[in-house]
């Protein structure tokens, strides 16, 4: 009985994007944004996007979260089309994106509000999840009272307020200094382990993408394809000391080369486009004086 | 206060050392646990953050006194300054340019006022135009808010509204008047109407700026959130939009007025226009500015009141970047 209840739980939350291709403008001005891409994040599973700045990857996740069509291929979740926005999926944006009017406790209750549940269970519910954001004592404040790293620890449970079966997050800490960011790391690693819902996240740190996931993409220059997948063999829990293990520092080393060459591309398309060195610290004075 | 404080105190902890995958109902049992635990052995919290607040108060409420004060009293200058040169000019009958011969003084129209003030015609006149003004601002609130919102969230109502709104939108309230005599069965609903066109299009524009000037995130994240589309207006564009509307009540306000006066000078029987204009036909100079100073008055009063219901509406503007408008 049990095990069917597990069952049933790990098999919710299910993205599968195949053969994705997206395309903006037309004729001269077509830019093709994301070429070819299939990813897959398992139910429960904690997932990281990563690329140059540019490379499609906000595209991706706007794709998942129903805000933009595909030019080609199809995002499924669950098996289910993606068609529009929907609150099976719970979205994070990196711009803080709380409602200003609202207060702290009313913004968490809003999709709940939204799907037309009664105030005293919105109420608890709210409360329940900034207790674990550790803002209780803040629920009666506005938005514009609190820190960036406030804000965001909202954002994530009220977008996990409505029971999402898949977390989807855009750079959340991107806006973030980073000594708060590595403490939101943590806090968010220990909400996932809560909740066990899959999460598509979004980010250009390295580090970042390492103490959280369960697997990365590494996704290539514009156009956005899939250059690598790397599993994270760390255990779970994480913590904050494994970031200075050896194993850990091997994976930012190895995904560090990975992304430097896609970074490089993304800056110098021209010259890679000319034939000229394209890589490395080859690209320099002499690059550049060549074409001249 | 106090208990809400221990709470945080507690939660935060847990929510960076807890690693069991419990679900949250317990979670939150045991740190209702915990905090009953933490009041036992602490005999008095309340205190503390009580008498750290009253601080906090009193600091800011001697702030806020004292910055009013400086306000109140530069108000009291301005106002003063203008008396004085208006006392000035009539008491020496200043003829520079400008004339002071005919301009009664501060003194007769203080003598108009209580002569007048409490007559009922003038009382009468005052509440007239204020039933218009209020007649033709609802109306414009109530045609003019949603239309924004409908205009700024959509592009087909846009391009079908548009067009017919820049061609109107020119045209001042004032130039209404003779058309607006023909249109109209009675005298009372024409200058209505004339107040309403007056209201109308900065209450309009302002909506549809509020639309625009909404941050699309807030959009997409209700949209997450499962707003449906009606909903999405009522809990997320409306209260987004709820500061320029506020702007163009404000200003659709100021012009209703100065088309009303404008009305009633020209077609008026009552109001406060028409006693103006009336005091200038029976040469009674102190009436008129009696009449000027009750225009100015009820204007201020009117913008007062919508800053207020402003202030009362939208509190959280109290702590948005930039602070109060």
């Amino acid at each position: 009985m049990s095990m069917t209840m597990a069952e049933t739980e790990v098999s919710k939350g299910f993205i599968d994007v195949r053969d994705m291709g997206v395309t903006f403008g037309a004729n001269d001005n077509k830019v093709v944004a994301v070429d070819n891409v299939s990813l897959n994040v398992q139910p429960g599973e904690f997932v990281s996007l990563i690329g140059p700045s540019g490379c499609g990857k906000s595209t991706l996740l706007s794709i998942v979260a129903g805000f933009v069509k595909p030019t080609r291929g199809e995002a499924l979740l669950d098996g289910k089309a993606i068609t529009k926005p929907g609150s099976d999926r719970g979205v994070v944006f990196q711009q803080y994106s709380l409602f200003p009017w609202l207060s702290v406790r009313k913004n968490v209750e809003f999709g709940l509000k939204m799907a037309g549940v009664e105030q005293s269970k919105r109420n608890t519910t709210a409360r329940a999840l900034l207790d674990l954001a550790g803002l209780l004592s803040f629920e009666n404040h506005y938005p514009d009272q609190l820190s960036g790293g406030m804000k965001q620890r909202i954002g994530i449970v009220r977008a996990l307020a409505t029971s999402p079966q898949v977390l989807l997050m855009d750079e959340p800490f991107g806006a973030l200094d980073t000594q708060t960011r590595v403490v939101m790391q943590e806090i968010l690693t220990n909400i996932w382990q809560q909740f066990r819902i899959s999460v598509l996240f979004i980010t250009h740190d390295i580090e970042e993408s390492i103490f959280l996931s369960d697997r990365i993409y590494v996704m290539t220059a514009r156009p956005g394809r899939i250059k690598a997948v790397i599993k994270v063999p760390l255990p779970r829990p994480r913590t904050a000391e494994m970031t200075d293990t050896p194993e850990f520092m091997n994976l930012v080393q190895e995904l560090k080369g990975l992304i430097r060459e896609e970074s490089l591309a993304a800056m110098a398309p021209e010259i890679k486009d000319r034939g000229l060195s394209g890589f490395g610290m080859k690209v320099g004075p002499k690059g550049v004086g060549e074409i001249f | 206060m106090g208990s809400t404080a221990t709470a945080k105190i507690v939660a935060l902890p847990m929510v960076d050392k807890h690693a069991d995958p419990e679900p949250v109902a317990v979670e939150v049992k045991a740190s209702a646990a915990q905090m009953s635990a933490a009041e036992i052995p602490v005999p008095e919290p309340e205190p503390i953050p009580t008498v750290s607040l009253t601080k906090v108060f009193l600091g800011l409420l001697g702030y806020v006194t004292r910055e009013r004060m400086i306000t109140a009293l530069l108000a009291c200058i301005s106002i003063g300054a203008l008396f004085l040169f208006w006392y000035l000019g009539t008491k020496y009958r200043l003829e520079f340019y400008i004339r002071f011969k005919n301009v009664p003084t501060p003194y007769e129209v203080y003598q108009q006022l209580t002569l007048v003030g409490l007559s009922n015609k003038y009382l009468f006149n005052i509440a007239i135009s204020v039933r218009r003004i209020l007649l033709g601002f609802m109306i414009a609130t109530i045609i003019g808010v949603p239309l924004g919102l409908a205009i700024g969230k959509y592009e087909r109502v846009r391009d079908f509204f548009m067009p017919v709104v820049e061609i109107m939108r020119p045209i001042p309230a004032i130039a209404w008047v003779p058309m607006s005599i023909m249109l109209w069965p009675n005298n009372e609903a024409s200058i209505v109407f004339i107040t309403f066109i007056g209201a109308f299009f900065p209450i309009l524009l302002n909506t549809i700026h509020g639309v625009h000037s909404l941050d699309g995130v807030l959009v997409r994240a209700a949209r997450c959130l499962g707003a449906s589309e009606i909903r999405l207006f009522m809990n997320v564009i409306l209260p987004g939009s709820l500061p320029h509307i506020f702007t163009g009540l404000a200003v659709g306000m100021g012009v209703a007025w100065v088309s009303l006066i404008a009305a009633e000078m020209i077609s008026g029987q009552f109001g406060v226009g028409y006693f103006t204009w009336e005091a200038y036909s029976l040469v009674d100079y102190p009436a008129i500015v009696l009449g000027m100073i009750t225009i100015g008055v009820l204007g201020l009063a009117c913008s007062g009141i919508i800053r207020m219901v402003g202030v009362l509406l939208m509190p959280w503007l109290a702590f948005a970047p930039g602070g109060r408008r």
